[in-house]
């Protein structure tokens, strides 16, 4: 034990002397926060358009410049437009509007995709605003609504949370791992009684207690600068980082078991990381991507990191609630921490 | 004197795909032996002691250390060998002092032994030094030093002093000849310094291609190979000395055909009238003219065309 004790130290000691290293995983994610934050929710009011469309007569509330959402304290001004269909259609796709409203006879149809957020919000304020309009006539139809709209810093404050236990596990194992094998140091220390399974499990309780670090300082940022909030279960939580540790710590040491050079690794690290940092959903919606790629992009293990995270922060769930995606992540990092080992090169 | 063979080799080979790293060796080493593995690199040396270090699995033959194998006793064997790899690095931030202490626990060690072998390889003063900042020769100190961290019966050193200078070298050697008296340690080193080989070890082995060409005492090396002197002449225009059957000539080695030639004579004042008499009969011109006494790198050039210091 003394030697797992030896192995930490060592490992906190190079992640605490390289400033660098400090700059990337705990400065970095907060700046990330605080800027992607500040640019999509600090302003003092939104400027939308709205696109109306239809033959009917158009109630005077949706039309010209009007000031709404005042009472929720999420101020829209928002531009009125008198448009054709084809008009408002092509507005949407060029992302100028995120909706239009067609009024048919007395009632009035929102056109928007509902998976997009700030679409739903758009169409929430409207609706607030047109309540009781037209009292006694139809009822203004409205297209599913899944989830609420909610802020932005919302949902990338789980996101960021998510890509840095992948980045603290990939490249603090991973990397760690290669340059030890480059520097015949993994050779040398194979040559001692020191035990493989202490060798390893080093390296996992480092990434549990630096990724705690990195996280809890990430989450104070965000809830006393943002508000953000945990909504769900506080043991859920806890039970997603370690399963997300355990997962990409596997991953790292399969990433990282048979080569010493270290453009090998910088490649195989991006290949893994990249793709899943753009796929994921961690900082834009994955609902994006063709409908074929979702079920491939939610099997990636950051969206089932991301997605469990958010859905505790921002749903509420429990733990029953993510015991599925926890136990897709244990299975992850048993096999890949299997074939990881059996394939190790230990020099 | 009774021997105690520490370290059996027999029949050992190895090859990697077509090469034959080491060719059929046979070797015993006896207690308190300190043996040099001398030749130049590809000779087969590390692949040998790698063999004996457990690093590397033999194709066939059999290694016994303390009459113990790597098969069976592992964890024994780790215990008793200690060794220092060609050119390990170490953790850059991590200090002299961590970096021992890290691989004392590996041994069960407390940090006792810590100061024990800072003192020992003479880095007290680097203690806190970021193993990064340590100089070539340090490094490799604090390399023999975590190789002496389990008081080991056997010591293998793969190259201690390559590429150090000549001062970073001697106190390396300091460092090993302490050891010897007061510890009996039993020591196996490669190198391709013969100095190396000459001041530390009894027996000198002689590596090239897999296999040892030469093996003995320093003394009975030069007995058998090194004695008398060289001369090596560079010659003006083409002149084939080996034809003329000089006496007092025991070898010649060319070393640019017909022009520039290794001459291995008993004596020197005996064969050079001779041969400077030769080049006047032939008109031929000397333009240089060395001699000096044989050493074991002259014989290894002789026997295989290479420099010992050759990469």
């Amino acid at each position: 034990m003394k030697s797992l004790q030896q192995l930490i130290n060592i490992h906190f000691k190079t992640f605490f002397r390289e400033p660098a290293i400090l700059f990337w995983a705990i400065l970095f994610p907060i700046i990330m926060a605080w800027v992607l934050g500040i640019a999509f929710s600090n302003k003092a009011e939104s400027l939308k358009t709205v696109f109306v469309t239809g033959n009917s007569l158009v109630p005077e509330q949706i039309t010209g410049e009007k000031i709404l959402g005042s009472g929720t304290g999420n101020v829209f001004r928002i531009t009125f437009q008198r448009a054709s269909e084809t008009e408002a259609v092509n507005a949407i796709k060029r992302g100028v509007a995120a909706i239009y409203i067609e009024v048919k006879d007395d009632s009035l149809i929102y056109h928007f995709d509902p998976l997009n957020p700030d679409a739903q919000l758009t169409h929430l304020i409207l609706e607030r605003e047109m309540n009781g309009v037209k009292e006694g006539s139809a009822p203004s139809s409205v297209q599913e609504l899944q989830t609420i709209g909610t802020r932005y810093i919302d949902f990338l404050i789980p996101g960021l949370i998510a890509l840095g236990i992948m980045n603290s596990c990939i490249w603090g194992i991973g990397w760690t791992l290669i340059e030890t094998r480059m520097k015949k140091l993994m050779r040398r220390m194979v040559a001692t009684p020191m035990k493989k399974s202490v060798f390893f499990s080093s390296h996992v309780l480092t990434r549990i207690v630096l990724g705690g670090v990195e996280t809890a300082l990430l989450l104070l940022f965000s809830f006393f600068y943002f508000k953000t909030e945990i909504t769900g279960g506080f043991v859920a939580f806890i039970t997603v980082f370690l399963a997300g540790i355990f997962a990409f710590s596997g991953i790292a040491i399969l990433i990282a078991s048979r080569t010493a050079k270290t453009e090998v690794a910088n490649g195989l690290v991006n290949a893994i990381t990249l793709p899943m940092m753009i796929l994921s959903g961690i900082f834009f919606n994955y609902h994006n991507f063709p409908d074929w790629a979702i079920p491939i992009i939610q099997a990636l293990p950051l969206t089932v990191v991301a997605d469990s995270l958010r859905s505790i922060f921002i749903e509420a769930a429990g733990l029953a609630d993510v015991i599925k995606p926890v136990l897709i992540l244990a299975a992850t990092g048993l096999v890949t921490f299997a074939v990881g080992m059996k394939m190790f090169k230990w020099y | 004197m009774n021997k105690i063979p520490i370290i059996e080799i027999r029949d050992l080979s190895k090859s990697f795909k077509e090469i034959k790293a080491v060719d059929n060796l046979s070797l015993t080493i006896f207690e308190g032996e300190y043996v040099a593995l001398l030749g130049p690199n590809g000779a087969g040396k590390t692949t040998l002691i790698e063999m004996i270090e457990g690093i590397q699995t033999p194709d066939t033959g059999s290694i016994r250390v303390l009459g113990m194998n790597w098969k069976e006793h592992k964890q024994q064997l780790h215990y008793v060998i200690g060794l220092s790899l060609q050119e390990t690095k170490f953790i850059d931030k991590i200090t002299t002092e961590e970096t021992l202490n890290l691989f004392g626990s590996f041994y069960g060690l407390t940090k006792d032994k810590t100061e024990e072998i800072l003192n020992l390889i003479n880095l007290t003063e680097k203690r806190k030094a970021y193993t990064v900042n340590l100089s070539g020769g340090q490094r490799q100190r604090l390399a023999i030093g975590i190789a002496l961290l389990n008081n080991p019966k056997i010591l293998l050193l793969d190259e201690p002093t390559t590429g150090l200078d000549p001062g970073a070298r001697r106190e390396i050697w300091k460092i090993l000849e302490r050891l010897r008296q007061d510890f009996n340690t039993t020591m196996i080193l490669t190198t391709h310094y013969m100095e190396e080989a000459e001041v530390l070890c009894e027996r000198i082995l002689i590596m090239d291609k897999g296999q040892f060409i030469a093996a003995g005492t320093l003394s009975e090396l030069n007995a058998k190979h090194g004695q008398g002197d060289l001369i090596e002449i560079t010659f003006g225009s083409e002149f084939d000395i080996d034809a003329l059957r000089l006496p007092g000539i025991k070898r010649v080695n060319w070393i640019l055909p017909h022009t520039k030639v290794q001459i291995f004579v008993n004596n020197v004042a005996e064969a050079l009238p001779s041969v400077i008499e030769a080049t006047k009969k032939g008109n031929v011109q000397i333009t240089e003219l060395t001699s000096r006494k044989v050493t074991l790198d002259d014989l290894f050039i002789s026997m295989t065309g290479r420099h010992l210091t050759d990469s």
